[in-house]
């Protein structure tokens, strides 16, 4: 068992910072939240910046540990979160350059490096989110095109973005999770309607999207017809993999302030209080050593395993037990939205759900990691 | 960033596992709850694997190896609910003879309320003060002129003591209970499988019931939290992940137990599972060197201090 870094690592590690250092005072401030082109402009520059400085594939070219080194040490800088290039840096990059022809690799993933061109996820439906296979958005061929219908919902970034990554059913006679199919939709595509939805938070974080007969070229399906199920898990294990590595760097972050504020505010002579920010601050830790506990792992198993999924459950409860306990250390002032961590706590009610409810998760835990009988 | 177990560690772990099966199987484990007492025999044998010398240097006689190993083999010991001062005589090797070779039991009063195995001991460790009087540092043949109580344990397999001991805890000592709550909860995670997936109702195996299926889920989420935790602990030996280790794996092993019995239902509230035994012992390690509180109050003034970040 080790922990240090390798001497190439640590090489990587001690050359990303000093660039951290000089690059980082040279950053526009971000936009408000509100503000979708501008988060667009800002995160695309970002990646430019990347880009420029030869770390925009860090996601997809590095080992493991370098790509947990890069996310480390970005957050621990304070560097732009990957933002609106999320989805085309850890979802569809990775998805064509596993899938995709040389043609699509050709055309796709180069705007992607140099912050060009933004991606979003059309995978859920009002009627397939958690229960993903029973999507029903239909695709059908008419000569070198699919004609495409229906709608998509919880589409984060779809007002900004250029293509979407859509999940479509093209064999509905098929078992459900054959019958999928993996198309690159333009979102300026004529039909594509753009609704976005408001979420408990106040903000407009994400969209329903409506297909109405939209047509997309056949040579934009990525992986084979009526294949897209097997392409999306490529996909979703890299989201339960590395992908949050930054934010429980950040959540550490956060207790550090939480503990400030409350010596600032007094509540630090509470020893309820403190000690309950000393647990979280125990369970972050244990999550950063279970994740490079998995990235280990991973290095030395390829792709990353299940084990994402108890690191994704733990991770999403402590999240909201963080920004709970924040609202303690505020007091009445927890109910200012225009307070720090406010909003915070709005969001972090999503963590459960999102990328896989929790519930999903436990499942896939019992049955694929325990090997429990498949429930029902 | 190798963070796995190498091969000796591995091989170390499942050396430690066979003996511990060979000698101290289930059966054993209830003749032991049937007839209290220490076993002699069986700590000599420890003594003779290196398991109290493991990591005595080489040059005095001992095996030479590191905090990561004891973790690992103290994990073996949790996970089989071995019984004996274990951590104290560990602690002892190579300070009070015949502790490395197991032929000296040593308990130690460790900075909590409570004194592990005192009438049993050769040896106790630490000072204490009793309600009568004082006792220790050094020595007491047997039960000693201090004033500890003797309380009616909880756990079967764990004579317990009330008195006051002064001085920190041994961190050490706190890293090696963290390591003995992991193995108990694996052990319990575990057991819950075994029986979820065996046992029926309504015509299939319960663990094919969500309820039953998230509670498993959870156990194991727990156990994997926990040892990643621990492993790095014992790497860094940091005060910070010592605590966050022992936190960690508290809860692991006491939450652990008890959804282990309540996946077992009724059975799981007998005397004749082995369910209350692994949940007594967890309370019992709970309670060691201050509990949990002085973990989380160590963490909190070192988010304070903005160390380790």
């Amino acid at each position: 068992m080790d922990l240090s870094d390798t001497p190439s690592d640590a090489e990587f590690r001690a050359r990303l910072r000093e660039w951290l250092g000089k690059v980082l005072p040279t950053l526009p401030p971000p936009p408000p939240p509100d503000d979708w082109p501008g988060r667009r402009a800002h995160d695309l520059g970002w990646q430019r910046t990347l880009y420029d400085a030869g770390y925009a594939d860090v996601h997809w070219a590095a080992s493991p540990a370098v790509r947990m080194i890069f996310l480390e040490e970005t957050e621990r800088a304070g560097a732009p979160y990957v933002g609106a290039n999320f989805v085309g840096l850890l979802h569809a990059g990775p998805t064509i350059a596993a899938e995709g022809t040389a043609a699509q690799r050709e055309r796709w993933l180069p705007p992607i490096l140099r912050g060009e061109e933004v991606w979003c996820q059309g995978f859920s439906e009002p009627g397939a989110g958690s229960d993903l296979a029973s999507l029903r958005t239909r695709a059908w061929r008419d000569g070198d095109d699919y004609v495409v219908s229906g709608s998509k919902i919880w589409t984060s970034h779809a007002e900004v973005a250029d293509w979407c990554e859509l999940l479509v059913r093209t064999d509905p006679a098929a078992p459900r999770h054959r019958g999928i199919t993996w198309l690159a939709l333009r979102m300026d595509a004529p039909g594509v309607t753009v609704r976005p939805l408001r979420t408990l938070a106040g903000s407009a974080e994400f969209a329903e999207v409506f297909l109405d007969d939209v047509r997309v070229p056949v040579a934009h399906r990525v992986g084979e017809e009526n294949d897209g199920w097997r392409v999306t898990m490529v996909t979703l294990s890299f989201e339960r993999g590395t992908a949050f590595v930054g934010e429980v760097v950040a959540c550490r972050r956060v207790l550090g302030e939480l503990a400030r504020e409350a010596r600032r505010n007094g509540r630090w002579d509470d020893p309820a209080l403190r000690r309950r920010l000393g647990l979280l601050d125990a369970e972050f830790r244990a999550l950063w050593r279970l994740t490079q506990w998995n990235v280990s792992a991973a290095a030395a198993g390829g792709v990353p395993g299940p084990g994402g999924s108890v690191f994704k459950l733990r991770y999403s409860h402590a999240r909201q037990e963080l920004y709970d306990a924040a609202a303690e250390v505020l007091g009445d002032d927890a109910l200012d939205l225009d307070r720090p961590w406010v909003l915070d706590r709005l969001s972090s009610l999503s963590y459960t759900i999102a990328a896989g409810t929790s519930q999903i998760q436990r499942t896939i835990v019992a049955e694929r990691i325990l090997g429990l009988p498949r429930g029902r | 960033m190798r963070f796995q177990l190498s091969d000796d560690q591995r091989a170390l772990r499942t050396g430690m596992r066979e003996l511990l099966a060979r000698r101290f199987d289930r059966e054993a484990l209830r003749a032991a709850v049937g007839r209290p007492g220490l076993d002699r025999a069986l700590w000599r044998e420890l003594g003779a694997a290196g398991f109290f010398a493991l990591r005595l240097p080489e040059a005095e006689g001992g095996v030479g190896l590191g905090l990561p190993e004891a973790v690992l083999v103290f994990e073996e010991a949790g996970r089989v609910l071995l019984p004996g001062p274990l951590i104290a005589t560990h602690l002892a090797a190579g300070t009070v003879p015949g502790a490395a070779e197991g032929e000296t039991v040593v308990a130690a009063a460790d900075g909590g309320g409570l004194l592990e195995w005192r009438d049993a001991a050769d040896v106790v460790l630490g000072e204490t003060e009793g309600p009568g009087g004082t006792e220790g540092p050094g020595e007491a043949e047997g039960p000693g002129p201090g004033e500890a109580v003797a309380l009616r344990s909880v756990d079967p397999l764990t004579p317990l003591h009330r008195v006051r001991a002064r001085g920190a805890p041994d961190p050490v000592a706190v890293l090696l209970t963290a390591a003995e709550q992991l193995g108990t909860a694996t052990r319990a995670c575990e057991l819950a499988v075994e029986h979820a997936r065996t046992r029926e109702q309504f015509g299939r195996p319960i663990g094919a019931f969500q309820a039953v299926q998230h509670l498993c889920a959870d156990l194991l989420a727990r156990v994997e939290t926990a040892r990643a935790a621990l492993y790095a602990a014992a790497v860094t030996s940091a005060p910070a992940d010592i605590a966050a280790a022992r936190l960690l794996a508290d809860e692991a092993a006491v939450r652990g137990a008890r959804d282990c019995l309540q996946v077992h239902g009724g059975m799981g509230f007998t005397w004749e599972a082995d369910v209350h035994l692994l949940l007594k012992r967890a309370w019992v390690r709970a309670r060691r060197a201050g509990g949990g509180a002085d973990a989380e109050e160590l963490l909190a003034r070192e988010l304070l201090s903005g160390a380790g970040r």
